[in-house]
C-alpha cells in the first residue's frame, strides 16, 4: 500500500518534471503531454491545431484523452494547469493522467475548470481518433475507426487507410474501409484516374450520404469528373426513389400503429359500449404517468432493471388505468346509459379531474421516461433507416390488437361481452350479469388505453396534456373505421397513417393534416358507418 | 374543440378567481401586482414556474422592507391558457383588484389579447419571454430577448463557428415562428445566402410525429454544404423531435440545431444524452458563472423546497423587469402609471449573467447574448457570450418596419415612428 503510493507520487513528480519545462516551449516539441497541457490555455481555434499535432504523434495512447475530450470530461488544474481526464465522484473529481492513464488523485470541484468543447471540435477530434484506432486489435473499435473517418475525411488519414485496408482481414471492416478511402481520396491530391475509381467505389456504396459526399466535393474536383460525378449522383437516385417511397410507407405504417395504440382502447368503450368517453385521452395518459412511476422506482432501488421496466410497467399501467375505469363507470357512466349528450359531459369533467389531479401530483412540467437501451437508435435496411423504437411500436400496437380480438371472440368474457352489447334484455334473461359485463367492458377499454399510454411514453411528452392530442385522433379512427368493427379501427389507423405520411412530404404537415380531415369529413357522407359497417340487427339494437 | 377548451377555461377560473379573491382584501399600506400567468390548460407547463418566480421576487422583496415602505402583495390569477380570458382577467385586475402593475404573458397571442386593455386603462405589464418584435406599446415592457438578441447572433455563430451554408428554419406554425423566420431568411439573404438553401418548414402545435419532417432535413442536409436546423419549435413538440433526432442518429457535429424555445425546463422532461452539442440561444442560462446567479439558483431550490428545480431565461427575465419597476417606483416615489413610465427608462439593474440591464426608451432592455451546448445532465455548456445588445423592437430586415424606430421619451412618446417620413405611425401595430 505504502510502496504504492510513493511510487505513483514518484511518477506523478516524473509526470510533472517532464510536462512543466516542456510546457514553457509548448507547440515546439511533439511531446503528447505538453500538448494536451496546451489545451489548458487555448481557444477552439488553436485546440484544432493542438488536436491535428496530436494526431499526428500516432500514438494510440492518446485516444482515451481525445475521447474524454470531446465528452467534455477533460479538466486542467487551477494550481498548476495540468490537464487531467476527469471523472466525477461524490463532490469532487477522480482525476487520471491524460497519456498514461495513471491515477492522479482527486481534485475538488472548484479546484479544476473545464476544458470548453464544441461541435467543430468533436469533429476534428472523430477524425483524429478514426486516424489513431484504425489499428486496434478490437473488431468493434476498428469498424467504428472507419466509421468515423467515413463521417470526416480528410486525406491525412489516407495513407493510415490504405496500410489498415492491406492489414485488415474482416470483411465488413475492409468495406467500410475502402468506402472511407475512396471519400478522402477526393480531397486528396492523387491523380485523376484514381479519383475516378473512388467515385465508382462512392457510387456503389450508394445512400443519402454518398450523394452529400459526391456533391460536396464535385466543386473542388477537377472539372474533367464532373460528368463522372453527376452520372453518379443520378443513378444513386434513381436507386434511392423507391427506397424512398418505401420509406414514407414505413412512417405511414408507423404513425398508423400509433394511432392504433390511441384508438383500440376507444373502440371498445365507444365502438363496442357506445359510449362517448371523452375521459379516454386522460387514461392514456395515466398509463404514461404509471410508466413514469414505475421507472422511478426501478432508478431508485433497482438500476440493473431499467431495460425491462416497460415489461413491468405494462401489467401495472393496465391495472391502474382499469381500475381508474372500473371506478368510472361504476360511479358515473352507469347512472347514463343511454343519455350520450349528458356522458360525453360527464366524461368530459372526469378528464378534467383527471387532468389537474395529475397536475397537482406530479406538476405541469414534462417527466422524463427513459428509452430502454433496445429502443435507441436505428438500422439501415437497404436505403431506408428503421428506428428501433418505431418498430417495437409497431409490433406491440399489432399484439395488442390480436390479443384483443382473441379475448373477444375465444373468452366467454368476451362471449358475455358481446352478447350484452348486442341484446341487452336477451343477455340479462339468460342469466348474465349486464351491470357487471358492462363495468368490466369499460375497465378493460380503459386498460388497454393504459398500455397505450406505456408505448406513447416512448415517443411524446409525459405530462397532464398528453391525452388531450390523442382524443381527436382517436375518435377520427374509430369513427372512420367503422364503429363496433375492430378489423375497422385496425385499416382506419393504417390508412390514415399512411394517407397522412404521402401528403406531408409534398403540402406540409399543417395542410396535410387538414386535407386528412376534410377528406374524412366527405368520405363519411358517403358512407356515415364508416368502412366496415355492421350490417343486420345489431345495427338496430 | 373550443367548446371545450373555453368551457374547461371557464370551469377552472371560477375556481381560482375565488381563491383570488380571499387574498383581494387588503390593507392600505400594501402595494399589489398583478401576477397574470396560465396556471392550467396547456401553456401550464411553461408559466406555472413564472408564477412561482413572481411570488418568490414578493417575498423576497418584503424581506427587504418592500417597496416605498409598504408590503408588496400579488394577487395571482389563472388565464388558463386562453387568450380572451387573459384580457378579462387583466381588466379584473386592474379595475377590481387595484394593481400597481402587471408581471405576465408568454404567447404572444396572449400579449396581443391584453394590449388594447392595459392602454385603455393605463396600467403597466412587464412581458418577460422572448417574442418576434414588431411592436411597441406605451405600456409594455419588453424584458424577453427581441429577435436581434437571440435569432440573429446565434445564426451568426452558426455562419462563423461552424460554418454552416445551407439552413433549415423549421417551426411551429404560429406568429413568432413565422415573423422570426421571416426576418431570419431576409437577413441569412442579406448575407448572400441563396434562396436554394434556405429550407423553411411548420408544423402544427403539439406536433408528436417528426419521422418525415427530420428524413427531410437529412436529406436537405445531404447536399455537400454543412447544414444546420435553426429551430423555432415551441415547447411540448420538442421533445419528440429531438427523441426521432436522436433516434435517426443526426448527431451535433453533422447537423446542429439551434433552438430559441429550449432550456433548461425543457430538456429536464428528456433524457439528453443523444443531444449534446445541440445549442439553444439565450440571455441567460442556468449554467452562468456569476455570483449573483448562484445566489438566486440558490434562492429559488430553497423557495420551491425542491433541489432539482432548474432556472431558465424567462425567469431571468422576470427578475430584471420586477427590479427595475421597484426601482422605478422609488426613484418616482408613487406607483402612479404615468410617474412609474418616465422614471423607469434609463433604469439599470443587475442581471444574472453578472452584467447589468438597462431599460431603453424603446421598451426594450440590454442583455448579452449567449449561445449555450447542451450537456449531457441537461445543463447548457457556454460556448459564446457577446456584449449587452439592445433589443430592436422594429427589425431592420423586414421592409415593412426597417424605417421605424420607438422612443416612448417626451416631447416622441411615440412607438412607431417613421424616421423617413418624419411622421409618428406607420405600419405595424
Amino acid at each position: 500500500m505504502k510502496i504504492k503510493f510513493f511510487l505513483r507520487v514518484f511518477f506523478l513528480c516524473v509526470v510533472s518534471a517532464l510536462a512543466s519545462p516542456s510546457y514553457a516551449q509548448s507547440g515546439a516539441g511533439a511531446d503528447p503531454r505538453s500538448l494536451i497541457d496546451a489545451l489548458s490555455k487555448a481557444d477552439f481555434g488553436e485546440a484544432e491545431k493542438l488536436i491535428g499535432q496530436l494526431a499526428a504523434t500516432g500514438d494510440a495512447r492518446l485516444v482515451p484523452a481525445l475521447n474524454a475530450f470531446s465528452e467534455g470530461d477533460l479538466y486542467f488544474r487551477k494550481s498548476d494547469n495540468l490537464v487531467f481526464i476527469g471523472k466525477v465522484s461524490g463532490s469532487s473529481y477522480e482525476l487520471t493522467d491524460p497519456v498514461t492513464g495513471a491515477s492522479a488523485g482527486q481534485a475538488a470541484k472548484n479546484a479544476v475548470t473545464k476544458i470548453k468543447i464544441n461541435n467543430s471540435l468533436r469533429r476534428v477530434i472523430r477524425s483524429a481518433m478514426g486516424g489513431l484506432t484504425l489499428m486496434s486489435p478490437d473488431r468493434g473499435i476498428r469498424l467504428q475507426a472507419a466509421d468515423a473517418v467515413l463521417r470526416s475525411p480528410s486525406a491525412e488519414n489516407l495513407e493510415l487507410l490504405e496500410t489498415a485496408i492491406s492489414k485488415e482481414t474482416d470483411g465488413e471492416v475492409k468495406a467500410r474501409m475502402v468506402e472511407a478511402r475512396a471519400v478522402s481520396l477526393l480531397s486528396s491530391d492523387r491523380s485523376i484516374d484514381e479519383k475516378r475509381a473512388a467515385i465508382a467505389t462512392i457510387k456503389n456504396y450508394g445512400g443519402r450520404n454518398a450523394i452529400g459526399i459526391l456533391m460536396g466535393a464535385s466543386a473542388s474536383l477537377d472539372p474533367s469528373l464532373k460528368a463522372d460525378v453527376d452520372a453518379a449522383i443520378a443513378s444513386i437516385e434513381s436507386g434511392q426513389r423507391l427506397w424512398d417511397i418505401g420509406q414514407n410507407v414505413w412512417y405511414g405504417v408507423s404513425l398508423g400503429s400509433v394511432l392504433l395504440l390511441a384508438a383500440i382502447g376507444l373502440a371498445i368503450t365507444f365502438g363496442v359500449m357506445g359510449i362517448i368517453n371523452m375521459a379516454h385521452g386522460e387514461m392514456v395518459m395515466l398509463g404514461a404517468y404509471s410508466t413514469f412511476v414505475v421507472q422511478q422506482v426501478i432508478r431508485d432501488s433497482a438500476p440493473g432493471l431499467f431495460d425491462w421496466s416497460l415489461a413491468i410497467a405494462l401489467p401495472v399501467a393496465f391495472l391502474v388505468t382499469g381500475a381508474v375505469g372500473l371506478v368510472i363507470e361504476r360511479g358515473v357512466i352507469r347512472f347514463l346509459y343511454g343519455r350520450p349528450l349528458e356522458t360525453l359531459l360527464a366524461t368530459w369533467g372526469v378528464s378534467l379531474i383527471l387532468q389537474q389531479t395529475i397536475r397537482s401530483i406530479f406538476g405541469p412540467t414534462n417527466q422524463e421516461v427513459g428509452n430502454p437501451s433496445w429502443m435507441s437508435g436505428s438500422f439501415p435496411v437497404g436505403g431506408m433507416t428503421i428506428t428501433w423504437n418505431r418498430m417495437w411500436i409497431i409490433a406491440f400496437s399489432l399484439s395488442i390488437f390480436v390479443a384483443l380480438l382473441v379475448v373477444m371472440k375465444k373468452s366467454s368474457f368476451g362471449l358475455n361481452m358481446r352478447a350484452v352489447t348486442q341484446n341487452r334484455r336477451m343477455a340479462s334473461s339468460m342469466g348474465i350479469k349486464t351491470p357487471w359485463v358492462d363495468a368490466f367492458t369499460f375497465a378493460l377499454g380503459s386498460g388497454i388505453a393504459g398500455i397505450a399510454g406505456v408505448a406513447l411514453s416512448q415517443i411524446d411528452n409525459v405530462s397532464p396534456n398528453l391525452g388531450q392530442s390523442y382524443i381527436i385522433d382517436s375518435f377520427m379512427v374509430v369513427v372512420f373505421g367503422g364503429v363496433g368493427n375492430l378489423w375497422g379501427t385496425l385499416v382506419g389507423a393504417l390508412s390514415l397513417g399512411v394517407l397522412n405520411k404521402f401528403l406531408e412530404p409534398s403540402v406540409g404537415a399543417v395542410l396535410g393534416k387538414i386535407l386528412v380531415l376534410v377528406l374524412i369529413i366527405l368520405f363519411i357522407q358517403k358512407r356515415p358507418r364508416g368502412l366496415f359497417a355492421l350490417k343486420g340487427r345489431a345495427v338496430e339494437a | 374543440m373550443t367548446f371545450k377548451s373555453k368551457l374547461g377555461g371557464a370551469l377552472i377560473a371560477a375556481v381560482m378567481s375565488t381563491t383570488a379573491l380571499q387574498g383581494a382584501f387588503a390593507a392600505d399600506d400594501t402595494i399589489k401586482i398583478g401576477v397574470l400567468h396560465s396556471l392550467s390548460g396547456t401553456m401550464a407547463i411553461s408559466e406555472t414556474t413564472l408564477k412561482d418566480v413572481m411570488l418568490m421576487l414578493v417575498e423576497e422583496q418584503n424581506k427587504k422592507g418592500g417597496v416605498l415602505g409598504k408590503k408588496l402583495e400579488a394577487v395571482v390569477v389563472d388565464p388558463a391558457s386562453d387568450w380572451p380570458l387573459f384580457a378579462e382577467k387583466a381588466r379584473q385586475l386592474i379595475s377590481k383588484d387595484k394593481v400597481a402593475a402587471v408581471f405576465g404573458c408568454w404567447t404572444s397571442s396572449s400579449r396581443k389579447s391584453v394590449l388594447p386593455v392595459f392602454e385603455e386603462l393605463n396600467s403597466i405589464l412587464f412581458y418577460p419571454v422572448q417574442y418576434e418584435g414588431e411592436e411597441s406599446s406605451r405600456n409594455i415592457f419588453y424584458t424577453g430577448a427581441a429577435p436581434n438578441q437571440q435569432a440573429i447572433p446565434a445564426v451568426d455563430y452558426l455562419a462563423k463557428e461552424e460554418g454552416v451554408k445551407r439552413w433549415v428554419l423549421a417551426g411551429t406554425d404560429y406568429v413568432y415562428p413565422q415573423t422570426t423566420n421571416k426576418i431570419l431568411k431576409a437577413y441569412l439573404m442579406s448575407k448572400g445566402v441563396a434562396e436554394s438553401d434556405i429550407m423553411v418548414n411548420y408544423t402544427p402545435f403539439g406536433h408528436s410525429d417528426w419521422q418525415t419532417i427530420v428524413s427531410d432535413i437529412k436529406k436537405f442536409g445531404s447536399a455537400g454544404k454543412k447544414t444546420a436546423v435553426v429551430s423555432t419549435i415551441n415547447g411540448d413538440a420538442n421533445v419528440p423531435f429531438y427523441k426521432e433526432l436522436g433516434n435517426q442518429g443526426i448527431k451535433a457535429e453533422d447537423i446542429p440545431v439551434v433552438a430559441f424555445s429550449v432550456g433548461e425546463e425543457e430538456l429536464a422532461g428528456l433524457d439528453t444524452k443523444p443531444l449534446v452539442g445541440h445549442l439553444a440561444a439565450w440571455n441567460y442560462f442556468q449554467s452562468v458563472d456569476a455570483d449573483v446567479n448562484a445566489e438566486f439558483i440558490k434562492e429559488w431550490k430553497a423557495f420551491t423546497k425542491n433541489d432539482k428545480r432548474v432556472t431558465n431565461d424567462p425567469m431571468e427575465a422576470a427578475y430584471i423587469g420586477f427590479n427595475a419597476w421597484v426601482k422605478a417606483v422609488e426613484a418616482a416615489g408613487t406607483t402612479n402609471t404615468d410617474a412609474v413610465l418616465d422614471s423607469i427608462i434609463g433604469v439599470s439593474v443587475p442581471n444574472l449573467s453578472g452584467g447589468t440591464s438597462t431599460v431603453m426608451p424603446n421598451h426594450h432592455i440590454t442583455k448579452p447574448v449567449l449561445i449555450g451546448e447542451i450537456q449531457a445532465d441537461g445543463q447548457f455548456d457556454i460556448v459564446q457570450e457577446t456584449a449587452p445588445v439592445v433589443g430592436d423592437e422594429w427589425s431592420d430586415y423586414l421592409p415593412d418596419s426597417k424605417n421605424l424606430i420607438s422612443d416612448w421619451r417626451k416631447p416622441m412618446s411615440c412607438g412607431n415612428f417613421n424616421v423617413a417620413s418624419g411622421k409618428c405611425g406607420g405600419k405595424g401595430s
